[in-house]
């Protein structure tokens, strides 16, 4: 559908459409912190009528990404043989011992990359350095990761290795409902995450939780139709995941990019700053690829870290608290001088709070 | 201060504003300097002087539709401008690398005559200093400006009232997506220009058409948005701006999509944004469509009373957002 010229129109009757189907207090998760950036842009909270409250969850791949990962990508870096590429959002996200930022600062080579083929790029073109990338992700950038991986492998080079810290979507959701302490009545589910492992990974919410789900586009209209179609399965008592983003998402996802993770990445037990250890919700490299596997090649223990203390990250990520409801926001914790990651990510809670928040938060 | 200088010193929003506020201020500080406008206006004899400064470490030196060179006199030029001063003469101070190739430098200086000659102004004074191969990228560009305001004329920062129209003289942003292309450091393709230009003819012909005009400012580093957030801060008025109305390029809008970035965030260097009473817009829009710098030029808001120092965005579905100032560098987004 080309909403485009008829925009302000359209985004009216959803929004009265909403307004009419919301009968008690309900509150609806987008996971996705794209979802949670475009809300904020189109000022979609402000039009939501009393009683319907829209909360974040934990789809910021840089805000789950617990401080332990952090402080091994910051060791990594300032070891003098190493180049560390990284996705730009983790620069600035505090470690215990500093950011992968004041480390560039203090002269460690750390690159932002936009593409993990960007990855190889640089490890053939720096033969005699260690090229590590640190690999933060959820299943959007998962297969373009596996791709650079077997690319690397195809090209021969023995200076590319992966810090791998990609997670699963699907799992968290299911970690955060058998906790059972966030209270949502429904999901708004992320559409580019969708377009690869298609509808079937989230059935379980609603076959074993009761819950609707909705795989939703990321324009204004597209969220406020997502919303729509999440309030009229309340309305008629279904608990169904549907497709809202259909010129994207298909039934089956992509299986090119799937048989590629697949080919490359196992499934296993991973951390998230927050939520703690969740099963199956991380990827390691196969045994075929684990020379190129930075936490074995160079010896990276793994060490907890508590939060800084005050930081309210781990909650936001649940939905269980709300950005203005922490003590450092805005405060201590800014996206100049962050405290928390969810204050550093361009798609963190906090950031889209602080930057987009003033009248519509 | 301790610490260190990090790349999001220089990034022109609330950093770059700290560092000024806890750094430059508290060592340099002056009246006239802590106006913190484009250029500094001291009191002459018979009129008075406008005087400006600025550096330029841009990289790559060469990106479509401009230079270090270009860019280093119309950002000076358009500072004098933003005042209402008619530029007098332009100083530029160069710091070299070793090793950097004098066909290169040929071309940047080129390039600064050409577009001195397009604002009708002259490089009157100017300095070079070379450091070892490694201090420096290439080539770095210090220019300062001198200006004479026109008798009558009141334009600044500070000047923007309840009830004024924002204009804008163009789509924003070309610059900046410009330079992000030619970096290359994203793999991006790209037809965009830069915009970069010296707007000081632009200024005159809306002078010409009014005595009006109540603050005029570039929006380069930080774009829109902070520059907005500069005049509203500084006045005591609110913006409220139509999303609608704002002129953004479509390849413009494609390159922030794909990156992340806020298109309202992204600097423009032949750009103005301009605060005029509601009576005299309708001259002023004459005079800069009229102009080839200004033939995009449109309403895109107005400034209101409440909440003073704000800026808001009504979306185009109808939603409100505020815009606040840049904070910290925009990297591009991971997913």
């Amino acid at each position: 559908m080309n909403w485009k010229r008829e925009e302000p129109e359209a985004a009216r009757a959803l929004v009265k459409e909403i307004a009419r189907l919301v009968e008690g207090p309900l509150r609806l998760m987008e996971v996705c912190g794209t979802h949670t950036v475009s809300i904020f842009r189109a000022g979609i909270r402000a039009m939501m009528p009393p009683g319907l409250e829209l909360i974040s969850g934990p789809g910021c791949p840089v805000c789950v990404t617990p401080t332990g990962e952090i402080d091994r990508a910051v060791e990594l870096a300032r070891r003098p043989e190493v180049v560390l590429l990284t996705f730009g959002d983790l620069m600035r996200v505090p470690g215990s011992r500093g950011s992968l930022a004041q480390a560039r600062a203090e002269g460690a080579d750390v690159r932002v990359i936009l593409s993990p083929l960007d990855a190889v790029a640089v490890a053939e073109g720096e033969p005699r350095k260690k090229v590590v990338f640190f690999a933060v992700g959820f299943e959007t950038t998962s297969p373009a990761i596996a791709w650079a991986v077997k690319e690397a492998r195809r090209r021969g080079l023995e200076n590319f290795y992966l810090l791998p810290c990609q997670r699963l979507i699907p799992p968290a959701i299911r970690a955060l409902l058998s906790a059972g302490r966030t209270g949502v009545d429904g999901f708004i589910l992320p559409g580019h995450v969708s377009v690869i492992i298609g509808r079937a990974p989230y059935l379980f919410i609603a076959r074993e939780f009761g819950l609707p789900g909705v795989i939703t586009g990321f324009e204004p209209l597209d969220i406020l139709e997502g919303i729509l179609m999440l309030l009229r399965q309340k309305k008629e008592g279904r608990a169904a995941i549907e497709i809202q983003y259909r010129r994207a998402v298909k039934e089956e996802g992509n299986p090119l990019a799937l048989g590629l993770m697949e080919e490359v990445f196992r499934p296993a037990d991973a951390r998230w700053r927050g939520l703690g250890s969740i099963p199956s919700s991380g990827l390691l490299l196969r045994d075929g690829f684990s020379e190129m596997d930075a936490v074995q090649a160079f010896d990276l223990p793994y060490e907890e870290v508590k939060d800084p203390p005050g930081c309210l990250c781990g909650e936001i990520l649940q939905g269980l608290k709300r950005p203005p409801d922490c003590p450092l926001f805005g405060r201590g914790c800014t996206p100049e001088a962050p405290i928390g990651p969810c204050m550093v990510s361009s798609e963190g809670t906090c950031a889209a709070y602080y930057k987009y928040g003033g009248i519509s938060a | 201060m301790t610490g260190k200088v990090l790349l999001a010193h220089g990034a022109g929003g609330r950093m770059t504003h700290q560092l000024i506020r806890e750094l430059f201020l508290p060592a340099l500080g002056n009246e006239v300097l802590e106006a913190l406008e484009d250029s500094a206006v001291l009191d002459l004899e018979g009129g008075r002087l406008a005087f400006t400064t600025d550096s330029y470490v841009v990289k790559p030196l060469f990106f479509p539709g401009g230079d270090i060179g270009r860019l280093a006199l119309c950002g000076t030029v358009n500072d004098l401008a933003m005042m209402g001063a008619r530029p007098l003469g332009i100083s530029a101070s160069f710091i070299l690398e070793e090793g950097f190739p004098l066909e290169d430098l040929e071309k940047v200086l080129r390039s600064m005559r050409q577009a001195a000659e397009e604002a009708g102004v002259k490089v009157v004074s100017g300095d070079t200093k070379v450091v070892e191969r490694g201090a420096a990228q290439g080539l770095y560009i210090t220019t300062a400006g001198v200006g004479l305001v026109p008798e009558g004329i009141e334009i600044r920062g500070s000047g923007a009232r309840p009830g004024d129209l924002v204009i804008v003289s163009g789509p924003l942003g070309d610059h900046e997506v410009a330079v992000l292309v030619a970096r290359g450091d994203f793999s991006l393709e790209g037809e965009v220009r830069s915009d970069c230009a010296p707007l000081n003819g632009l200024v005159e012909a809306m002078i010409s058409a009014s005595r009006e005009i109540h603050a005029l400012r570039d929006p380069t580093r930080g774009g829109l948005a902070t520059t907005l957030w500069e005049i509203a801060r500084a006045s005591g008025v609110g913006v409220l701006l139509e999303e609608e109305s704002i002129p953004i390029r479509e390849e413009v809008r494609g390159v922030c999509d794909l990156l992340g970035y806020d298109p309202y965030y992204l600097a423009s260097e032949g750009r103005l944004l301009a605060f005029v009473p509601e009576g005299e817009a309708e001259r002023v829009l004459k005079a800069m469509g009229d102009h080839p710098l200004g033939r995009g030029a449109m309403v895109v808001g107005k400034a209101v009373e409440e909440p003073p120092g704000k800026v808001l965005l009504r979306t185009k579905i109808g939603g409100h957002r505020v815009l606040e100032p840049l904070s910290g560098e925009q990297f591009p987004r991971i997913c």
